[in-house]
């Protein structure tokens, strides 16, 4: 599949943290055509499997979350609006003026986060804060009481556009952009022999905090494992941190990654042409890999990152040529790797 | 449905061409005129008072004032666009319809005081996915123009939100309303750059030099969360707007007077709007020529400005409904 289908299939389905239900099918979905065995445990963490055939074959964990940003209903004020929370951390000063859905009990409901009309606002220059917006759904109190419960999921009405090149917007590119590289590595290794396991491994909760790849990682126990998330790109007045669109994915070295392992991907990268960007972590990396590198005796990490700007915003832009690009590089790896002893010191 | 495709136009101030195109091949019957500026006149004869109704195509949007080396877009905003909902909205620009993303840093990378302030008009640009300036360029020219990017969706009760229902509303209304048959002298104008300062109707205005003038428009509504009762404007649902004195123009008392009664007889519900801020078209007008008398009718738009405006199709109803009984009544009335 082109990395445009994949984007498209994953861009539309909710998966707000603890409630990723909906993204979750579609990644079954996705993974089917390529996995024998597809697992679910009881966060909502999805382990497809695609084996090798050879018996106690070392086990290649390759891995992004499932889950996004998302708000919640907090409250329902006298006009009929709702008051909300947030979900994970959003700019708010990228949600008024936004069209959002609202995931009530009895079905979804269109509504707009507003904003006070120029006429009646005083520059003060601040950013208005959550608890000063609302989503108006169209009702008075009364009507709205009886569809919305405190507590119901509300999300944001962006979605997947085509850009200059290879460019795109997205909702959740973070981390729709790395689930679309998992399932395109699967794609690329399935007519090559392997001499490892792949488990294909869509996260959940990682927003609130890298839950789901506690206790992924905790089941599985791989040999090694890849994460695959979003970094910074760059865009002006950002250039710290931060990594041009289209150059390949990025990745990471420092103590939250395996060096044996991470050498390995560079040299892969090298042989194959691969273009990559080097990111500097020095102590944790924020992703999954910061988990997954400590469950059980240990397991020998990686992390991959596509070079995304405004993470968090409505709409994050991404290059599907760096998707593309992780992909194959991850790829390429798994066609080498023999086994975990290779990875020891 | 006719608003629907009307809201759907990208057509800012000073680059109406959709919105002009559309509603020529829209006109059911008249003489029709474009002016210099792009007004569109659209004349039906007879022997009464000369009758001026106006309604403005334009709509606030964004222009190109240049481009950065990595290829993002530098613009302007066209007519008054809070800053507060530029940050992250999709927008249209050009002819070819490119789509861009304004945009700004990611929250991450701002620092405690930036997280709190608005982020300054100069501090955005709209990225369209361009390697650098030159990929930029082939897109896109300067002062090329953009509008927001969004669908029209009725939600709600009633409600229907989009782009552009200032004054799209209007535009409508106007389309219906020249499908009656009238005595008199009626000239039915659909103006540009209202969103700048009130420009076409001027020479529109200039050039007919009418003895009255019914202005239809889209007008604040901030009955939500967060504002004070008295600031709340008009009400969604509470029926047509009427403009009493707003900072462009004072409505004649005689004819103010007429539109309550015509409003009252035939029972459709009417609001004076409750604030002395804002301008129309009306402004323009009542100072053209020798002078006009005028009065506006509006539909409450919540979020206007915004690319989320919200309306009432019960309120757009009883605009055009008392817009058509008002002109039925001036027919035999003198003011």
């Amino acid at each position: 599949m082109k990395i445009e289908d994949i984007l498209q299939r994953l861009d539309a389905p909710v998966g707000v943290s603890g409630n990723e239900e909906a993204v979750r099918a579609v990644v079954k979905e996705l993974f089917a055509p390529y996995c024998t065995e597809i697992e679910e445990d009881v966060l909502g963490n999805v382990m497809g499997w695609y084996r090798c055939g050879i018996e106690n074959a070392p086990v290649v964990m390759v891995e992004a979350h499932q889950d996004e940003l998302g708000l919640m209903v907090s409250g329902i004020t006298d006009e009929g609006s709702l008051l909300f929370c947030e979900v994970g951390g959003f700019d708010p000063k990228t949600l008024p003026g936004t069209e959002v859905t609202v995931h009530c009990e009895g079905g979804d409901y269109f509504g707009v986060i507003g904003a006070k009309p120029p006429h009646l606002v005083k520059d003060s220059g601040k950013a208005l804060a959550v608890e000063n917006m609302a989503v108006d759904i169209g009702f008075k109190k009364e009507q709205t009481e009886k569809i919305v419960r405190v507590g119901d999921i509300i999300t944001l009405n962006t979605g997947y556009t085509k850009l200059a090149g290879s460019a795109f917007a997205g909702r959740c590119v973070d981390d729709r952009g790395g689930l679309a590289a998992v399932v395109r590595t699967l794609e690329l290794v399935r007519n090559y022999k392997l001499s490892c396991d792949v488990v294909a491994v869509a996260t959940v909760q990682e927003e609130l905090g890298l839950r789901g790849a506690r206790t992924a990682a905790a089941r599985l126990v791989p040999d090694a494992a890849i994460a695959i998330d979003v970094c910074h790109g760059t865009s002006p007045g950002v250039s710290d941190n931060a990594f041009p669109l289209g150059k390949g994915p990025v990745v990471s070295v420092g103590p939250n990654l395996h060096p044996k392992l991470t050498r390995q991907l560079l040299d892969r990268a090298k042989e194959e042409g691969i273009d990559v960007q080097i990111d500097v972590d020095s102590g944790d990396t924020g992703t999954d890999a910061w988990e997954i590198q400590v469950a059980g005796a240990g397991v020998p990490t990686a992390l991959l990152s596509v070079p995304l700007r405004y993470m968090h915003a409505n709409y994050e832009v991404g290059d599907e040529k760096d998707i593309e690009n992780t992909a194959r590089l991850i790829a390429a790896w798994l066609l080498t790797f023999k086994g975990g002893d290779r990875l020891c010191y | 449905m006719l608003l629907k495709e009307l809201c759907s136009l990208c057509a800012p101030s000073g680059w109406e061409d959709e919105a002009r195109k559309f509603i020529l091949e829209n006109i059911p019957a008249g003489e029709v005129t474009v002016d210099t500026m792009g007004n569109v006149i659209v004349h039906k004869k007879g022997k009464g008072k000369k009758i001026m109704v106006a309604a403005h195509m334009d709509e606030v949007g964004f222009i190109v004032s240049g481009f950065t080396d990595e290829g993002f877009v530098r613009f302007k905003t066209v007519g008054g666009i809070l800053t507060t909902v530029l940050v992250s909205k999709k927008v249209v620009l050009g002819e070819k319809k490119v789509p861009g993303i304004i945009s700004a840093k990611a929250v991450h990378l701002q620092k405690r005081d930036e997280r709190e302030k608005l982020i300054p008009m100069s501090e955005l640009y709209i990225d369209i996915g361009a390697k650098n300036k030159e990929e930029a360029q082939k897109l896109l020219d300067l002062g090329d123009y953009g509008t927001f990017d969004g669908e029209y969706t009725e939600f709600g009760d009633g409600l229907v939100k989009s782009k552009a229902l200032d004054d799209r509303v209007g535009c409508a209304v106007l389309l219906e309303l020249m499908r009656n048959e009238y005595k008199n002298d009626m000239y039915f104008v659909f103006t540009v750059q209202e969103e700048v300062g009130l420009r076409g109707a001027m020479i529109a205005a200039n050039r007919i030099r009418p003895d009255l003038a019914l202005v239809i428009e889209g007008t604040t509504c901030s009955d939500v969360y967060g504002t004070k009762p008295h600031e709340t404007v008009t009400n969604i649902g509470g029926g047509a707007v009427m403009t009493a004195m707003d900072r462009a123009a004072v409505s004649d008392r005689e004819y103010f007077e007429l539109i309550k009664a015509v409003a009252a007889r035939e029972n459709i519900p009417l609001q004076i709007k409750r604030t002395s801020m804002g301008g129309t078209d009306a402004g323009s007008i009542q100072r053209s020529g020798g002078g006009t008398k005028t009065a506006v009718l509006a539909v409450p738009c919540r979020y206007i400005h915004s690319p989320v405006s919200v309306m009432s199709k019960k309120d757009f109803d009883s605009v055009g409904r008392l817009a058509a009984a008002v002109l039925k009544e001036l027919e035999g009335r003198e003011l």
